[in-house]
Formats: C-alpha cells, sequence, structure tokens
C-alpha cells in the first residue's frame, strides 16, 4: 500500500508523503532519508484515572517532518515522550526502524530493555524541549559536546569541531562560551536544537520549541528547524505555528482527547477539515 | 482644600512630579523657577534622622564593650598571649583540624551514598537509608561517642572476611579503635545522617528537566548524577554543608569526655593545673574563631565557583569590591569620571556626588 500515514480511530485522510506534488511543497529540495522510520501502534497511557493516549497509532515516514497539532490536554506531548520512552506507555508499542523502544522482542516475548539500553537507544531519538532544558553550569559547546562524549564514547578532539560546526548552524559560533543564562530564550532553544544534532540522531522530536519563547524570538528558532527539516532527519514537532506547519509539515496531525482526529497534508487539514473538532480548533487560532 | 496640601508651586520646585519627562511639554506655561530646566536644579538626598540615632547608640555599647574587656583585670590578656601559641595548645587546635577534615569527609561521603540510596527505586535501599538517619540522629553525640569507644566490649576482634564464611583478616578491636578512630566514628557516623539530608535536599532542588533532558541525550544514569545533577545540587549544598562542617569544628570539643587530646581537652587541662579559667578559655574561642573563619573564606570561594552559569555574572570578589570602591571615592572627590572598569552598579554611587557637583558649580537660582 503506498499509504505511508494510517489512523485508526477516524477514517482519516492518507496521503503518499514521498511522491506529493502539491504546490505548496515545489520549492523544497528532495529529501533522501533511508532511516528514520517511525511507528506507533496501539499506544495507551493513563496517568491516575486519566487516559491521555487512547490507542493512538501513527506512521512517520523516513525524512519526513510531521506537525502535530492539537488543544493542550490532548496528549500530543505525551506522544511525543512515548517516542523516546520518557514516558512508558501502559499498551501499544512504538518502533523505529523497526526496532522495539524500550523492549527486545525474543521469539514469543518482549523483554523490557535495561536502563543502559534504553539510554542507548535515545541516542537515535533526539528531544528538544519546551523549556530548553539546557545544562545552566556549562557552556554552549560543553551542552553540545556532553552526549556525544559521555554516551557514545566518542573522543572529545572529534567532537568538539563538529560541535563549534553546529552551534555556527544555528547561528551561535560566537557563544560557544557563554553559559544558557548569559543568552536569550531564542538563543538557548538554537543550543538546544544543536545539542541533539550532535548525537546525529535519526528522529529529532520537537516538544512546543517556540512556545516558551517572546514573540520577536519565534523566527529565528522555527528557521533552524527549517534548515534541519532539509536535511533528511525525520521530524515530528509539537507546535501551535500554524504557518510554520503550512510551509514545512509534510503531515498535519491533529489531536483531540488522546487520540488522532485528523492527518493528512497541511492543505487537507488546514484548508478543508473534515471533523467539527478540527474545525472548531483551527477557528480558535488561526 | 486641606490645610495639608502643599503650594503648588512650592511642590513642584522641590521634587520632579512623577511620570514627567524633561522633553515632556509642560501643562502650564512655566513661571519664575519652574523655567530652569531639570539638569539644572539642586538634588537634596534624602534624611534619615532615625538612622544617625541608632548608630550613635550602637557606638556607645561597642565602646562600653571594648572600654570593658581593656580595663578589667581578669580577663589576664598576657596570660591569654602567653598560652595563645603555646605548643600543646598548638597541637590540640591542630587534633581538632583534624578531627573535622576527617570526619567532614566520612560523613559527606557516607551522606552522599544515603541520598542516593534515599532516592532509590528500591525498597530496601530507601529504608535502610531512612533507618539510618532516624537512628543516628535520634541518639545524642555524646552517648554515641561513647558506645563507639567500648565497641571492644561488644566485639573484642574484629575480622574481614566472606558474609557468614572463611575470615581472612582479623583484628583486636582495641587496637583498630583507638581514641582518635573512635571519635571519627561517632562524629563521622552522625554527620552522615544529617549530610545524607542535606544532600537529598540540593538534589530535589534541581530542576526535574534537567535530569529529563540528560535522559533524553543517553547520557548514563552515572555521570547524569555527576556531571548534571550534582554540581547543580551543590549551591543549594554548599551553604548547609558549611554550616554542619562549623558546627563540627566546635563539635569536636565533646571528644573531651574521651581524654582525646584536642584543643578544649588540652585547655581544660592546662587551667586544671594552673587554675586561670577564663584565659584559657578565651584562648580556645580564639582558636575557634580564627579556624571558623578560615572555613568562611573557603567558603565564599567555593560558593562562587558553583554559582557559575547560575548567575549571569558573577558576584564580585572582595578584593574587586575594594579596588571599585576606591576607584569610585576617587572619582567623587576629584569630579573625574568612573573609570570604564568599574561596573555600572558601583559607578552609579558616584554619580549622586558627580550631579551635585556640577548642579552647585553650573546651576543654582539665577
Amino acid at each position: 500500500m503506498s499509504t505511508a500515514v494510517s489512523a485508526t480511530t477516524h477514517d482519516s485522510t492518507t496521503h503518499d508523503t514521498t511522491a506529493h506534488d502539491t504546490s505548496a511543497h515545489a520549492a523544497r529540495p528532495a529529501r533522501r532519508a533511508t532511516a528514520g522510520l517511525v511507528e506507533i501502534h496501539g499506544v495507551r497511557k493513563s496517568f491516575g484515572t486519566l487516559e491521555v493516549l487512547r490507542d493512538v497509532s501513527l506512521t512517520v515516514p523516513p525524512g519526513s517532518v510531521t506537525v502535530v497539532l492539537g488543544p493542550s490536554g490532548s496528549g500530543k506531548s505525551t506522544l511525543l515522550r512515548a517516542i523516546n520512552h520518557l514516558e512508558k506507555v501502559d499498551q501499544g508499542f512504538v518502533s523505529l526502524d523497526g526496532a522495539l523502544i524500550g523492549y527486545r522482542r525474543k521469539g514469543s516475548t518482549l523483554r523490557e530493555l535495561k536502563e543502559r539500553e534504553i539510554l542507548a537507544q535515545r541516542t537515535q531519538i533526539g528531544f528538544v524541549f519546551q523549556g530548553f532544558n539546557l545544562f545552566p553550569h556549562l557552556t554552549a559547546l560543553e551542552n553540545v559536546v556532553e552526549a556525544p562524549v559521555s554516551a557514545q564514547r566518542r573522543r572529545r578532539e572529534d567532537v568538539e569541531p563538529e560541535a563549534r560546526a553546529l552551534l555556527e548552524r544555528v547561528g551561535l559560533a560566537d557563544k560557544a562560551d557563554a553559559r544558557p543564562r548569559q543568552l536569550s530564550g531564542g538563543q538557548q532553544q538554537r543550543v538546544a536544537i544543536a545539542r541533539a544534532l550532535a548525537l546525529r540522531p535519526k528522529v529529532l522530536l520537537f516538544d512546543e520549541p517556540t512556545s516558551a519563547l517572546d514573540p520577536e524570538l519565534v523566527g529565528e528558532v522555527l528557521e533552524v528547524i527549517k534548515d534541519v527539516a532539509s536535511t533528511g532527519t525525520t521530524l515530528v514537532v509539537v507546535t501551535h505555528e500554524i504557518a510554520f506547519a503550512r510551509e514545512v509539515a509534510d503531515t498535519v496531525v491533529f489531536m483531540d482527547d488522546g487520540v488522532v482526529v485528523e492527518q493528512g497534508t497541511p492543505t487537507e487539514v488546514l484548508d478543508h477539515p473534515r471533523q467539527d473538532r478540527t474545525r472548531a480548533f483551527l477557528e480558535k487560532v488561526l | 482644600m486641606s490645610t495639608l496640601s502643599l503650594p503648588q508651586d512650592e511642590s513642584r520646585q522641590l521634587v520632579p512630579p512623577p511620570g514627567r519627562h524633561p522633553a515632556d511639554p509642560p501643562a502650564d506655561p512655566p513661571r519664575g523657577e519652574d523655567a530652569l530646566p531639570l539638569e539644572s536644579l539642586r538634588i537634596v538626598p534624602a534624611r534619615h534622622p532615625g538612622r544617625w540615632v541608632a548608630t550613635a547608640g550602637v557606638a556607645v555599647l561597642l565602646a562600653m564593650v571594648v572600654s570593658s574587656l581593656v580595663t578589667n583585670d581578669r580577663w589576664e590578656w598576657d596570660v591569654v598571649a602567653t598560652y595563645l601559641t603555646w605548643p600543646s595548645v598548638l597541637q590540640g587546635a591542630w587534633a581538632t583540624v583534624r578531627l573535622t577534615l576527617v570526619a567532614s569527609v566520612v560523613g559527606f561521603a557516607l551522606g552522599t551514598v544515603l541520598a542516593l540510596m534515599r532516592l532509590s527505586r528500591s525498597p530496601l535501599l530507601r529504608s535502610v537509608s531512612w533507618t539510618y538517619t532516624w537512628v543516628f540522629r535520634s541518639v545524642p553525640l555524646l552517648l554515641q561517642l561513647l558506645l563507639w569507644y567500648n565497641l571492644a566490649y561488644l566485639y573484642p576482634y574484629l575480622s574481614l572476611g566472606i558474609p557468614f564464611g572463611p575470615e581472612l583478616l582479623y583484628f583486636d578491636t582495641l587496637s583498630v579503635v583507638d581514641k582518635f578512630w573512635a571519635a571519627i566514628l561517632g562524629l563521622g557516623l552522625s554527620q552522615a545522617a544529617y549530610s545524607a539530608e542535606i544532600v537529598r535536599a540540593g538534589i530535589l532542588s534541581v530542576d526535574q528537566g534537567q535530569q529529563e533532558a540528560a535522559a533524553s541525550l543517553g547520557i548514563p544514569r552515572r555521570r547524569q548524577v555527576s556531571r548534571i545533577i550534582l554540581p547543580q545540587a551543590m549551591r543549594s549544598i554548599v551553604p548547609t554543608a558549611v554550616n554542619e562542617v562549623i558546627g563540627l569544628l566546635k563539635g569536636t570539643s565533646i571528644v573531651y569526655v574521651l581524654a582525646y587530646g584536642e584543643l578544649f581537652y588540652i585547655v581544660s587541662v592546662i587551667y586544671g593545673r594552673n587554675g586561670r579559667v577564663v584565659p584559657l578559655l578565651v584562648v580556645a574561642s580564639i582558636w575557634y574563631l580564627v579556624l571558623t573563619t578560615l572555613i568562611t573564606v573557603v567558603q565564599y570561594y567555593v560558593e562562587r565557583h558553583y554559582a557559575k552559569g547560575a548567575v549571569r555574572t558573577l558576584p564580585p570578589t572582595p578584593l574587586q569590591k575594594t579596588r571599585w570602591t576606591v576607584l569610585v571615592w576617587a572619582s567623587r572627590l576629584s569630579g573625574r569620571p568612573v573609570p570604564d572598569a568599574v561596573p555600572p552598579a558601583y559607578a552609579a554611587r558616584a554619580r549622586v556626588g558627580v550631579l551635585t557637583r556640577t548642579a552647585r558649580t553650573s546651576g543654582g537660582p539665577a
């Protein structure tokens, strides 16, 4: 089947992300990605009695950009955190390029991975937080260098030039020795993106990357994300920036109340929503 | 109108009305002195008569204290001076320093382990840590010291070996747990109970997002603690921890019950012989004061080290503060602008004076 995206809960729109021809995307350079396929199957998650994810399934093709929209409390962030196992799901599973996240299959049994192995898996999945979560006692450069050295056991001498190049790519070459509190919110978030990229992840997850920023700083962060999007890394972005979704996303997923309500191309979901809930949400935010 | 309100003209002359910018067009055409530009007005600093009265009162009290210290012969300052550097007193002070150092290291090392146990996911580790803290915080230090000193009564021999299996090494308890080690066990183990809580509080004070970020980057668990969590926790650990070390320094005086030759035991032996009780107590006090001062200086620099990243700019060292204050006063007196090396916060103090000067020379009523 040519369909790369599917949802269980509704008769959602499906489309082929690798061969789309919508004019809105014509200008974007073609991505050639072979790795970074994320599959989410029947995921459920409850916090106490509150069920925040109710049977969510989603396929994110390699190299694609998926934007997840939805009102607060709809389960977007939890879904994102489930992808890199920061949140352990109650049911269902998540896999990256066919390998289960957090488990190992042995015949007919699933074995939970040890923390060390989960940590190793996470190096393939970068995560950018709403609140940046940079390490305040380390400089920008040390923030970027830390994980490749301690998690991937690479040599500091090899990592450092790479880290400087990454900082330059996000426009912060001159801030390598500054500590996070000496940087603006937008600069901090750009360092955080460089830090996530330093592990050369197959997938990069963004949890409302611009929500904690002053309006005039949002643009610089979105520019960096666009730049990353053009490199063939799979991106899943939870955001409220509709314009960004329209410009960059291959797929827009609308979530509400723990389920995927609707998904499709930006034109389909944003301009011609099929579901009333999507329409109601878009009317409020647009 | 009420009698309390000032005449309009006079109030405007003293203080520019709030929210009015010099560039703003005046509400009504200026008359008389109102016509003067704001920059040329004389600034009268606020007066604080209460502060002066309080200062004078405290100064008198201070003078009384100093005079009584000097005039009362019973302080016997000559005796104090003699014994302050007496060889056995110096040895006692050194013994106190040793006890404090070793007990602090034992206390905080074990305390950190206990804190991590308390935060572990294993219920057994958690409850063992809790019980340890409970027991060692409950039993008075004096009792603990005496118990450790009597360890040989409970266990005449100590051995190292495989649990419930063969013994490999064999010790006579009395030869291992001498006075020094009994003191270290007593001080260190009880200190660990307090340190555990301090370290735990420090770890809890670090934002949850830090651990999450480290985990999302795949940084190994041990490295998360040593590189990300603890360095940030240190900022809230250090002030309380130093409090504890100072407490421990003074607490070592309790070891005199074991007749161990630390500072307080030594001076008590001396005054037992020569009867000069008060001067010798003063000698011990001075030494405790000196040692505490040293610890406080160390604390300042340790805190400064861990403040990196927590504040945008580090607080200045006492040396920098002194230099800047001198420069500010120099410019205040000479009327020259403050050098660029002085940060704006300090330079601002000079500006008040400079402004007053210029106002006095160039301004004034026409």
